[in-house]
C-alpha cells in the first residue's frame, strides 16, 4: 500500500464521528495534563489504559496519542504564565516565555508557542508517514539475534541519558528487567520469583508498575510542598495571543530548525522531547543575530523550544511502531497498550494493521488542527485549570489510579501492588534513581530474553550468533559503545552537560 | 542526609537483591538440551545487578562530595503514602467509597490543613462523584 492510500485510508477511520470524539478527547486532556505541573502523559496514559480495555483500539490509540502529543501543547501554558514548566520538555520555554510574560506579552507568547506547535507536529506527523513504512520493511530481515542486539541498543540509550549517573541508571533497568522476570517462564512453565503467591504466576501487570511509579510517585513528590506558584495574568481576547508578523518572522527559523531537531532526536531511543527542546534552543541561540538577548524575552527563544519537543512525538512513534522499541517512558507505556490490546508492534505491525497505523496517523493531521485551534482562544481557560487546588487534584489522582488498577484485574493484591510503586516511584526520585530505564527494562524484558533464547537455540548455545552476524554485532558494538561513555572524559561531560541542562 | 550514605544504603539493598535473584535463578536449569534454561537470563543480570551494586557502594565510600538529600518535605509523602496503604487496607472492610472519602478528607484536612468542613465536603462529593462516574455511568467495578 503506498502512502497516499494509506492515508486515504486512515482519514477514513480518523474523519469517523467516534475517533473525531476521542481525539478531542485525547488532545483535550492532553493539554490539560500538559498545563498541570506534576502530572505527566506518562502518569495519565497509564492511569487511563484500563478504561481503553472497553473501546475500540483504534479509537483507544487516538485518543492516548491525542494525550501524548496534546500535553505537549499544554506544557507550555504554565512555563510561560508561571515560569513552571508543565513538564521538563518545556524548562526551555520558561527562558523567554515568562520573561516576555513578565514584559506583557504572554499573549504574543502563547501565540507563538501554539503556532510553533502546530508546525512542528505536523512536520513529525509527515516524518512517520515516510519514514515508518521503509524502515518497517527494512526491519522485516531481522531475526532473534537482530532483535535482541536492537533492543540492547535502545536499553544501552536510554540509560546513556536518564541520569547523571549510569550505574544508577543500569540498576534501575536491572530492576525493570527483574520485575518483568517475575512468573511464569513461557518456554518451560517454571515459576519464577513468584514468592510462593499465586497472584504473581501471570507476573506484574505493566499498568500496575507504570500507574505506580509515575502517578502516585508524583503525587508522593508533590505531596512534599504545600505552596502553589502565582500564575501571571493571561490576555484576554484572540486579537491579544496573536503574535505580531514580526515576532513571526522572527521565528520562521526557529520553526523549521526545532521541527528537524525535534523529530531527528525523538528517532533516537533515549534522548526524548527535554534535550530536543535544549538543543534547539541552543542551536537558535547560536545561529541568531542577536544571542545577548536570548533570555530577555525574544520570541525565537520560545519558538525553537516548542516546535522541537512537538516534532520529537512523531519521531518517537517510528521506532515504536515499526521496531517495537520504545525510547521513552510514554512510549513504553503506549507499546504496553498495543500489547494489551493484542497487537504486535515491529515490522510486521504497518502491514497488519493498515487501518490502526495510517487512523493514528490521520488523527494526528486532525489532532494538529484541534489543537490549534484549541489553544490559541481558549488559553485563558486551560489557565485556570490552574487554579484547581491541590488538595483536590491528588486525591482525584490517587482515586483514578486505584480505580484503574482494580479495573484491570479485580485484584486487592494489585492495589497493594499499586501502592508499593508508588513507594518505589517516590524514593527512586529522592535518591535520584531515574524511573524510564525501569519502566523500559520492564517493557522489554520478556521480549529481550526471548530474543536471547531463540538467538541462542538457533546457534546451540552459542552466544557467537550475537556477533557473526554484520546487523546484530553492529548495534552491540553501539550498545557497548554507548555504556562505555562515561569512561571518557569529555564525552562524559557532554553528557552530563546535557542531561544538567 | 548525605547522597553518597544514600547510594551506599541503596547500592546495599540493590546488592542483596542482585544475590537473591542469584541465588534463586541457580536452582532452575541453565543450558538445556532446548537451549537456554529459566535460569540462564536472570543468572547474567543477577550478577549484573550485584556488581553495579557493590559499585555504587564502594564510588558512594570513596566519595568526597558532600551533596545532601533535602528530606524536609518526605514526611508528608511519607504520610500520605502511609494513608494510602490504610486506606487500600480498609478497601477489604470498607469498600472504596468510604475508603477513598477518608483518605480524601486526610489530604485535604491534615496535610493541606484546610477547615473541616472543607475537607468533608470535599471528600464527600469527591467519593460521590467517583461512584457516579465510574460505577454507575462506566459500569466500572469498584474495589
Amino acid at each position: 500500500m503506498d502512502i497516499a492510500a494509506g492515508l486515504l485510508q486512515g482519514f477514513a477511520v480518523a474523519a469517523q464521528p467516534a475517533n473525531l470524539l476521542w481525539c478531542f478527547v485525547g488532545v483535550l486532556l492532553g493539554t490539560i495534563v500538559g498545563i498541570m505541573p506534576g502530572l505527566g502523559p506518562p502518569a495519565t496514559i497509564a492511569m487511563l489504559l484500563p478504561l481503553t480495555f472497553l473501546m475500540d483500539p483504534a479509537s483507544a490509540i487516538i485518543m492516548l496519542a491525542g494525550i501524548y502529543y496534546g500535553a505537549k501543547y499544554g506544557g507550555s501554558t504554565t512555563s510561560i504564565l508561571l515560569n513552571v514548566p508543565g513538564e521538563s520538555a518545556s524548562v526551555a520555554t520558561c527562558f523567554d516565555g515568562y520573561q516576555m510574560a513578565r514584559r506583557g506579552r504572554a499573549g504574543a507568547a502563547l501565540g507563538i508557542a501554539a503556532i510553533a506547535s502546530f508546525i512542528a507536529g505536523t512536520v513529525g506527523v509527515i516524518g512517520i508517514m515516510l519514514i515508518a513504512p521503509p524502515l518497517a520493511r527494512m526491519a522485516l530481515a531481522f531475526s532473534s539475534p537482530e532483535y535482541f542486539a536492537l533492543m540492547a541498543l535502545g536499553l544501552a540509550m536510554v540509560v546513556l541519558l536518564a541520569g547523571r549517573s549510569m550505574v544508577k541508571a543500569l540498576l534501575s533497568m536491572l530492576v525493570g528487567l527483574w520485575l518483568a522476570g517475575i512468573g511464569t517462564d513461557l518456554f518451560s512453565q517454571t515459576s519464577r520469583f513468584t514468592f510462593g503467591r499465586m497472584e504473581l504466576l501471570s507476573g506484574i501487570d505493566f499498568v500496575v508498575v507504570a500507574i505506580g511509579v509515575f502517578a502516585i510517585g508524583e503525587v508522593l513528590a508533590n505531596m512534599e510542598g504545600r505552596e502553589a506558584a502565582k500564575a501571571l495574568p493571561v490576555p484576554k481576547g484572540l486579537r491579544n495571543l496573536l503574535p505580531t508578523g514580526q515576532d513571526l518572522k522572527d521565528s520562521r527559523f526557529a520553526f523549521a530548525n526545532g521541527s528537524l531537531v525535534g523529530f531527528f532526536i525523538g528517532v533516537l531511543p533515549g534522548a526524548g522531547s527535554t534535550i530536543a527542546s535544549f538543543i534547539s534552543y541552543g542551536l537558535e541561540k547560536a545561529v541568531s543575530r542577536r544571542p545577548q538577548e536570548f533570555g530577555t524575552g525574544v520570541p525565537e527563544g520560545v519558538a525553537a523550544p516548542e516546535a522541537a519537543n512537538n516534532a520529537e512525538t512523531g519521531g518517537a512513534l517510528i521506532p515504536m511502531l515499526t521496531l517495537g522499541i520504545p525510547g521513552s517512558s510514554t512510549t513504553a507505556v503506549l507499546l504496553a497498550a498495543l500489547v494489551l490490546w493484542g497487537f504486535k508492534p515491529g515490522p510486521l505491525f504497518i502491514g497488519e494493521n493498515p487501518a490502526l497505523f495510517w487512523g493514528l496517523v490521520a488523527s494526528m493531521y486532525i489532532g494538529n488542527v484541534m489543537l490549534l485551534v484549541l489553544n490559541m482562544p481558549l488559553v485563558p481557560l486551560f489557565a485556570q485549570v490552574l487554579r484547581t487546588p491541590a488538595y483536590v487534584l491528588y486525591p482525584v489522582i490517587i482515586g483514578i489510579a486505584v480505580v484503574g488498577v482494580y479495573s484491570t484485574s479485580g485484584s486487592l493484591f494489585d492495589v497493594w501492588l499499586l501502592a508499593a510503586f508508588g513507594l518505589l516511584g517516590y524514593v527512586m526520585r529522592k535518591l535520584d534513581y531515574p524511573s524510564a530505564p525501569l519502566i523500559l527494562g520492564l517493557v522489554l524484558g520478556g521480549a529481550l530474553e526471548r530474543a536471547l533464547r531463540q538467538s541462542l537455540m538457533m546457534s546451540d548455545g552459542s552466544v557467537s550468533i550475537l556477533v557473526s552476524r554484520p546487523v546484530s554485532a553492529l548495534m552491540l558494538s553501539l550498545a557497548l559503545l554507548v555504556l562505555l561513555i562515561p569512561a571518557f572524559g569529555k564525552l562524559n561531560r557532554l553528557r552530563l552537560q546535557a542531561i544538567e541542562k | 542526609m548525605r547522597a553518597a550514605k544514600a547510594d551506599f544504603w541503596s547500592g546495599l539493598a540493590l546488592g542483596g537483591l542482585g544475590v537473591y535473584i542469584i541465588a534463586q535463578a541457580w536452582q532452575w536449569e541453565y543450558l538445556g538440551n532446548d537451549g537456554p534454561g529459566p535460569g540462564f537470563f536472570p543468572v547474567w543480570y543477577g550478577i549484573a545487578m550485584a556488581g553495579l551494586s557493590l559499585a555504587l557502594m564502594v564510588s558512594s565510600v570513596r566519595s568526597a562530595h558532600a551533596e545532601t538529600i533535602d528530606w524536609s518535605g518526605a514526611g508528608r509523602a511519607f504520610a500520605t503514602w502511609a494513608a494510602l496503604a490504610v486506606a487500600v487496607a480498609l478497601l477489604k472492610v470498607a469498600g472504596f467509597v468510604i475508603s477513598f472519602a477518608a483518605l480524601t478528607f486526610f489530604i485535604v484536612g491534615v496535610m493541606y490543613r484546610r477547615p473541616l468542613w472543607v475537607g468533608a465536603a470535599t471528600a464527600v462529593l469527591a467519593a460521590a462523584v467517583f461512584y457516579a462516574v465510574f460505577a454507575l455511568a462506566l459500569g466500572v467495578k469498584l474495589p
